[in-house]
C-alpha cells in the first residue's frame, strides 16, 4: 500500500530551543498474518510518518484516540518497538544507529512510565528492589547501604514512606504503585521522561495528586516530558505544546492554550467540543463526528480524516495534506483550514 | 409530590470474604422520579455499580447479601421477590446497559438473536417478528443497514456500536428506567459524545426515567438533572446538578469537581489542581463517623465520632456533613 503521507519538509520546532528529542517521518508497520501458514497478509500503520521535536524542560502532549499510534510513537522513541523507518535524534545522537550498549546507556535519559501500575511492577520484588534495580544495572551506586539510602530518598521524593522499601506491589493502592513506577523512572536521573497514560487507570482525586506530583517533580529536576494521553483536559493542564494524532499521522501541533482556544484542524476541532465540561451552566454548540475511526489496515486515501470530516472536499481523498506552519509555531495538516 | 418510580431506602449490600465483610453499600437512600437522569457519582469502591446491581438483584447470594433496606418499584418492594417474579421486571420494566459491551454481549449469537430473545421472552411474538423488532431496534440507535447487521455477530462491530446493540437491547421492552453503568467508560471521546447524545434521544423517545452511574463529572453536568454523590459505601451529597456544581456543600463533592483539569478555563492555566489528599478506606473496617474524615480538610473530634446525618440545605440538595 502506497498511501502518500504528509512528512512536513521543515521542522516544527520551537525556534528559540534547541531540541532535545527530534522525530522525523518515524513509521512503524505491523504486520498482520492470517491463513494456516501465518503469511504476512497486510500491515498495520501504526505510525504513519510522524514528526515533531521537543525542547529541553517543556512538556509535549500527545493526544489522540484508541489506535491513533501515540503509545507505539513513544515506545519508538526509545526503541522498545523497533520503528520500521524514520529518524530519532536524543541529545544529538542518532537514536537509530545505536547498538545494545549504547542504547543502554542512552535509556539512563530517557525513562518511561506506564498506564497500568498494576502490570508495570514485578510482583515478586520489594519496592526497594524495584527501584534499586535501575540503579545496579547503570552502576550508580558503590554498596548496599548507598543504593538503600538513595531509594529512601528517592520514595520521599515522590511522596512515599522510607518503610515501603520492604513491601511488595500488591500492598499498594493504584496511585501509590504509579508513584514507585515514577520513583523508579527518576533513579537514573533521567533527562527525558515519557509518560505513556500515567493517569488513565487512576481515580479523578489519585489523579490530581499523580499530575501534582509529575509537575513538581518537573520543576525541581528540570525534566522533559513527553506525555501521551486519550484524556484531553488532563494533556491541555500539563503540557506546553500538544500534538494532536489521527490514524498514526499528526495533524496538529500547536502550544496548549493555542490549540485549546483556536484550534485548525476539524479533529482537534472536533475532539475538543466532545470533552464534557463538569459545568451545567455552560451549553456548547458541540460538533458530532460521524462513524468510528477507520480501520488502521486499510486507512482512507489522501486524507485520513476526509471520512469524517464535516469540511472534507473532493479532493480531500486525493492529497495528503502536509503539516504546514499555519501560524507561527502552530501547525496543521489540512488544505482548507488556514 | 407524586410517588417516585424507584425509591432505595437504607440499603445495606454486603459480601462476605475469608476477611470479613465488606461492606460495599452502607445504608444509601435514593429515588428516581419518572422521566427524569439521576447521576451517580463517586470513584472506585464507592459502592455505585453495586446499588444499581442491586436494584435488578444481579448481585451474587452468596457472597452478596442484603443486609437491610427497601429497593421499591413503583411501591413495590424488589427485595423480597423470588426470582421468577424478577424476571418479569428485568429488561420489561428496568433495562442495565454495562460498561463492557463485549463482554456483556454473547459472541456465540448474532446480535439479532440476542435482541430477538428479549423481544420473544416480553411479548408474545413470533421469532420472524421478534427479529424484525431487532432490526427496528438497530435502525432505531442508528446502526447503518440494520437489516444486515442484525445477522452479525458482537465481533463484528466496534466498541461505540456494540455499546449502540446493547442499548438496542435494553430499550427492547421500553422499560420505565434504564441504568446505565459506565456506559462510556470503555470509549473514545468522540464516540462517547455520540453515545450520550443517543440516549438522550432515546429518553426523550421512550420517556424513560435513567439512572446513570458514573465517575466522569463532565458527563454528570452535560446530561443529569439531579445527582447523588457516593463516598465508601454511603450517600453523601444529593442535589439538583446546577447547585451540586454551583454550590457543592461536601468537602469531598468539592473536592471531586476541583481536582478535574478544566479545557475551557485555558485563561487561569497552569493552576494548581486541588488533589484530595490519602485514599478511600477499606470497607471491610471502615471507620466510626464520617468516613471522609481521614482525608477531610476541615474534619474535627465531632466528625471521627458519629456519621453526620443528611440534612437538606436547600431545595432537594442534601449533604451529609456537620459543617
Amino acid at each position: 500500500m502506497s498511501a502518500p503521507v504528509a512528512s512536513p519538509a521543515a521542522a516544527p520546532a520551537r525556534a528559540d530551543a534547541k531540541p532535545l528529542l527530534s522525530v522525523r517521518d518515524l513509521r512503524k508497520h505491523f504486520a498482520v498474518r492470517g491463513g494456516i501458514l501465518s503469511r504476512v497478509v497486510d500491515k498495520v500503520h501504526a505510525v504513519d510518518g510522524v514528526s515533531f521535536d521537543i525542547a529541553a524542560g517543556e512538556t509535549l502532549g500527545v493526544v489522540g484516540e484508541s489506535g491513533c499510534g501515540k503509545s507505539t510513537t513513544g515506545r519508538c522513541i526509545l526503541r522498545l518497538i523497533e520503528p520500521s523507518s524514520g529518524e530519532i535524534w536524543f541529545q544529538g545522537a542518532d537514536v537509530m544507529k545505536m547498538d545494545h550498549n549504547a542504547l543502554q546507556a542512552m535509556r539512563r535519559d530517557m525513562q518511561i512510565i506506564f498506564q497500568d501500575p498494576y502490570a508495570s511492577l514485578n510482583p515478586r520484588l520489594t519496592i526497594g528492589a524495584i527501584i534499586g534495580e535501575a540503579l545496579i544495572i547503570h552502576k550508580l551506586v558503590k554498596s548496599r547501604q548507598e543504593m538503600e539510602d538513595r531509594v529512601v530518598q528517592l520514595l520521599e521524593t515522590v511522596g512515599l514512606r522510607p518503610d515501603h522499601m520492604r513491601r511488595f506491589p500488591h500492598e499498594f493502592s493504584g496511585g501509590q504503585r504509579q508513584r514507585i513506577g515514577i520513583a523508579r523512572a527518576l533513579a537514573v536521573e533521567p533527562k527525558l521522561l515519557i509518560c505513556d497514560e500515567p493517569v488513565s487507570a487512576l481515580d479523578v482525586s489519585i489523579q490530581a495528586q499523580v499530575i501534582n506530583l509529575l509537575e513538581d517533580l518537573q520543576e525541581q529536576f528540570g525534566l522533559t516530558y513527553l506525555f501521551i494521553a486519550h484524556d484531553l483536559s488532563v494533556v491541555e493542564h500539563i503540557s506546553t505544546r500538544i500534538a494532536v494524532m489521527y490514524l498514526g499521522r499528526v495533524v496538529e501541533i500547536a502550544p496548549a492554550a493555542e490549540l485549546y482556544d483556536t484550534p485548525i484542524h476539524p479533529y482537534s476541532e472536533a475532539l475538543l467540543s466532545a470533552v464534557p465540561i463538569p459545568d451545567p451552566t455552560i451549553k456548547r454548540k458541540r460538533i458530532m463526528l460521524e462513524g468510528d475511526v477507520p480501520n488502521p489496515i486499510r486507512p482512507p486515501s489522501g486524507c485520513h480524516f476526509h471520512t469524517r470530516c464535516p469540511i472534507a472536499r473532493p479532493d480531500c481523498s486525493q492529497r495528503a495534506p502536509l503539516l504546514e506552519e499555519k501560524r507561527p509555531g502552530h501547525w496543521a495538516a489540512c488544505h482548507y483550514r488556514e | 409530590m407524586t410517588e417516585p418510580l424507584l425509591d432505595i431506602r437504607g440499603l445495606k449490600t454486603w459480601f462476605k470474604t475469608d476477611d470479613g465483610m465488606v461492606r460495599a453499600v452502607d445504608g444509601v437512600d435514593l429515588h428516581i422520579d419518572r422521566g427524569e437522569t439521576l447521576g451517580v457519582v463517586g470513584e472506585s469502591g464507592c459502592g455505585k455499580t453495586v446499588t444499581a446491581r442491586s436494584v435488578l438483584k444481579l448481585i451474587d447470594m452468596p457472597p452478596g447479601r442484603f443486609e437491610d433496606g427497601q429497593i421499591l418499584w413503583q411501591g413495590r418492594d424488589l427485595i423480597p421477590l423470588s426470582m421468577e417474579e424478577m424476571d418479569k421486571i428485568r429488561a420489561k420494566e428496568i433495562a442495565i446497559i454495562f460498561q463492557e459491551p463485549m463482554t456483556s454481549l454473547n459472541p456465540v449469537y448474532t446480535v439479532g438473536d440476542q435482541i430477538a430473545e428479549v423481544i420473544e421472552l416480553h411479548q408474545k411474538l413470533s421469532r420472524k417478528q421478534a427479529i424484525a423488532g431487532a432490526a427496528e431496534m438497530l435502525r432505531l440507535v442508528n446502526i447503518p443497514n440494520p437489516q444486515r447487521r442484525v445477522h452479525d455477530y458482537p465481533h463484528q462491530f466496534s466498541g461505540g456500536m456494540r455499546q449502540r446493540v446493547m442499548i438496542a437491547m435494553a430499550l427492547s421492552c421500553q422499560p420505565k428506567l434504564l441504568i446505565a453503568d459506565e456506559p462510556t467508560t470503555a470509549l473514545d471521546v468522540t464516540i462517547q459524545a455520540q453515545i450520550l447524545e443517543l440516549m438522550q434521544e432515546m429518553k426523550e423517545r421512550f420517556g424513560m426515567a435513567i439512572m446513570l452511574i458514573t465517575h466522569a463529572m463532565g458527563v454528570v453536568a452535560e446530561t443529569c438533572q439531579r445527582v447523588t454523590v457516593m463516598y465508601a459505601g454511603k450517600v453523601v451529597e444529593e442535589a439538583p446538578v446546577e447547585a451540586l456544581f454551583g454550590d457543592p456543600r461536601h468537602p469531598y463533592t468539592q473536592g471531586l469537581i476541583r481536582s478535574i483539569p478544566r479545557v475551557d478555563r485555558s485563561a487561569e492555566k497552569k493552576q494548581r489542581l486541588e488533589a484530595i489528599a490519602g485514599t478511600v478506606p477499606n470497607l471491610l473496617d471502615p471507620p466510626p463517623g464520617c468516613r471522609f474524615a481521614a482525608r477531610c480538610k476541615f474534619a474535627m473530634d465531632v466528625c471521627t465520632q458519629a456519621v453526620p446525618p443528611l440534612k437538606e440545605v436547600g431545595p432537594g440538595h442534601f449533604v451529609r456533613c456537620v459543617l
